[in-house]
């Protein structure tokens, strides 16, 4: 079946507020408009207001209303419109949702998901572009994944409402209008672990989200040159499935992280002190890392372009690993 | 009077009068719920009447009895955390009426989200004492297994949940819980509570315009003890009252006598039963003062003088209802003395019991992160475990 991402998003949250009564969507124009991003689109004149709730205009507010929700037995999905403006929510997710469980030595949980887009790429420079994923993988108490394919823009969701703990899912906005064959049936898929989305034998292309379909356009640019490279999408960025990063290294020898957030202390960063830890004799080459550049997200195209991860980077960034 | 500065015909800055009620307004204006106060004790020990919500002499003694225990309480407490026994400690005492008639007038499957001055609420609520105190020590008989801090503390149990040190984050999480219970169909009623500097919060507006616009089922009060730590309430508004801002959010509003215990049974049984019967929110402004520091880490000394806090002690809680009690013949010396012997002699009886008991074992702080013990977490308890359980290393001391 053909669909786009943003279409597999939406049906996740339709499916997801037919199944389980105690589920609600609530968020800046997620009724009636349909989500800033489209991605409630109709859901709102099918299900009515209580399910599809638009709010004040308050991160802090609705984070916080859904996480007293989710104490109270619900099972609420908070759609904050970009994570730029999660930071006004930022309390609330860190010092509390991902708190309350420890602090309460178990006695609450707060199952909430909160899904936010994330990345650049759309000209809206720099409080509407940045990556912060990479700072709330940080945080013990939450797991963070970001659907980097249909399936599990489709599949995502429906597993995170079953976590007993919160559950953050960055969608890159420039997912989705990505297109793609969608199997019929498609549902739940895992979020645990990485996953191989292109086996290959000379360097492993480690990755995630927005960043993995020109990983995947960059090793087939490689494929052409007779380098096999593997690509590792992440999916899961806490608890990183560790296992996964050191099997693909151990497989080809030799790194490369390919990450839209910023390059210092980062997720990238950790993906290679991982490697560096463990896998170190595995490797014959220096890791590199392929980032956004260390500047706010700047309006322009050619400079936003400038700033961000892109193909022909990618293949120099393995050439590099291979041949120094 | 009305127990703000200004009309006092004091300067901004200076302290607040101790309210004395009730007397005629001097302004028509502040006759309404949230410019006025409300209150029914009077100095001499007479109670006005009320028609709607029964004050009968079982509930009067109830709301002495608790009031009582949890000022021995903390003061049991302070004297511990000065002997070292305990780390960290923060009183109610002198704004005990407020968590005293939250507990009397909820019900069982009400939700409570406290600021730092409310613990008192579980024990009304049916926390043992035992319990509580386990908490102060952070031991094995913690509900929160030595997570928290003392007076931070939670207790599923009462459907109480763990305040937030940043202030006011639990003021729309209270929203929502309310939101909901009336989502489910369930006449609950949340209550949610924030200091006099946490209406300076962003949260505070977030949660009350919320709770405006969504109408939900839950009492917001502002325990107005004047103080944020150091800063008077005169330095964080410019409002004439705290109440009067639920004007700006549509939510009916009522300030307080926050020492009159019955007054505040009162205004909170009104507010819960309009939210129980689907009429939204109400904002209630307790006014009190606090007595004691703001925590066992405070010096009150260096922000305010014996004097005001003696103003204050006049109006202390426990005498207001006491006088009443006395009136009423419903309290005497004796009767007294008995109450306070038998309430010492349960705490001491709880304090044995609670301080023996063992720390938590070092490698049950990476349970409860995650409802299971992701495979990372396991690494480092399995690290942990092998390094020598030292005190050092996070061991018991020997």
């Amino acid at each position: 079946m053909k669909t786009t991402y943003r279409e597999c998003v939406r049906q996740a949250l339709r499916e997801a507020l037919l199944r389980d009564p105690r589920v609600f969507l609530m968020g800046e124009d997620v009724g009636r408009y349909g989500g800033c991003y489209a991605c409630s689109k109709g859901l709102h004149d099918e299900l009515g207001p209580e399910r599809v709730r638009d709010t004040p205009l308050s991160e802090s507010a609705f984070v916080g209303a859904g996480i007293g929700a989710a104490l109270g037995g619900m099972r609420p999905i908070v759609e904050i419109m970009t994570c730029n403006f999660s930071l006004l929510a930022l309390d609330q997710i860190l010092n509390n949702a991902a708190t309350l469980r420890h602090m309460s030595g178990g006695q609450f949980e707060v199952p909430v998901v909160i899904r936010m887009a994330t990345g650049a790429g759309r000209q809206l420079a720099a409080q509407h572009s940045h990556s912060l994923e990479g700072w709330y993988a940080h945080i013990p108490g939450l797991r963070v994944v970001a659907p980097g394919t249909l399936a599990d823009a489709r599949g995502m969701l429906p597993t995170a409402l079953a976590d007993p703990d919160p559950v953050l899912i960055f969608e890159n906005a420039l997912l989705y209008n990505l297109e793609g064959e969608l199997p019929e049936g498609a549902g739940a898929v895992d979020i645990d672990h990485a996953c191989v989305r292109r086996p290959g034998s000379d360097v492993s292309l480690v990755t995630y989200g927005g960043s993995l379909p020109k990983t995947l356009a960059a090793a087939e640019v490689l494929a052409a040159e007779g380098i096999s490279a593997e690509v590792l999408d992440l999916r899961v960025l806490r608890p990183l499935d560790g296992a996964a990063i050191l099997a693909t290294v151990d497989k080809t020898k030799r790194l490369v992280v390919v990450d839209e957030g910023w390059r210092s202390v980062s997720l990238a960063a950790e993906v290679v002190a991982r490697v560096a830890e463990e896998g170190f004799f595995s490797l014959d080459a220096p890791p590199v890392r392929v980032c956004s550049e260390e500047v706010p997200i700047p309006y322009p195209k050619h400079l936003e372009d400038a700033a961000l991860p892109q193909v022909p980077k990618i293949v120099r960034a393995v050439r590099q690993v291979l041949h120094g | 009077m009305h127990g703000h500065g200004d009309s006092q015909g004091s300067g901004r800055g200076a302290p607040v009068a101790a309210p004395r009620a009730p007397a005629a307004p001097a302004d028509p204006a502040d006759e309404a719920p949230d410019l006025g106060l409300f209150c029914l004790l009077d100095d001499e020990g007479g109670l006005a009447d009320v028609a709607d919500v029964p004050l009968e002499p079982a509930l009067k003694l109830r709301a002495y009895r608790e009031m009582k225990r949890i000022r021995l309480v903390d003061a049991r407490m302070m004297l511990l955390q000065r002997q070292g026994r305990v780390g960290f400690y923060g009183t109610c005492t002198g704004q005990e009426a407020t968590p005293i008639a939250t507990g009397l007038a909820l019900r069982p499957e009400d939700w409570v989200f406290p600021a730092l001055r409310e613990s008192a609420v579980m024990l009304v609520r049916g926390l043992s004492l035992t319990t509580y105190l386990c908490q102060v020590f952070g031991n094995r008989g913690d509900l929160l297994k030595g997570r928290q801090m003392p007076s931070h503390m939670s207790a599923r149990s009462v459907r109480q949940v763990s305040w937030g040190s940043c202030i006011g984050t639990q003021f729309p999480q209270a929203v929502g819980a309310a939101w909901a219970a009336k989502l489910r169909r369930e006449p609950v009623v949340t209550v949610g509570f924030i200091g006099d500097g946490g209406t300076s919060e962003p949260d505070f507006h977030a949660a009350m315009n919320f709770a405006g616009v969504y109408r939900v089922p839950c009492v917001l009060v502002c325990q107005n003890n004047q103080f944020a730590i150091s800063v008077r309430q005169e330095h964080q508004t410019a409002s004439s009252t705290f109440a009067v801002k639920g004007r700006g959010y549509g939510i009916p509003s009522v300030r307080v006598d926050g020492n009159d215990v019955l007054a505040l049974y009162v205004a909170l049984s009104r507010a819960a039963a309009r939210a129980r019967a689907g009429q939204g929110p109400t904002f209630i402004e307790a006014l009190t003062y606090r007595i004691g520091a703001h925590s066992s880490s405070d010096d009150p000394s260096r922000y305010r003088s014996d004097a005001e806090v003696e103003t204050w002690l006049q109006r202390d809680p426990l005498q207001r209802l006491r006088r009443h009690l006395v009136r009423e013949r419903l309290l005497d010396d004796g009767a007294e003395q008995r109450l306070e012997d038998e309430l010492n002699a349960a705490i001491a009886e709880a304090v044995a019991e609670a301080e023996p008991l063992e720390p938590p074992a070092r490698e049950s702080l990476f349970d409860d992160v995650y409802a299971e013990l992701p495979w990372h977490l396991r690494e480092q308890r399995a690290l942990m475990l092998a390094e020598p359980a030292a005190a050092a290393h996070g061991g018991r001391p020997a």
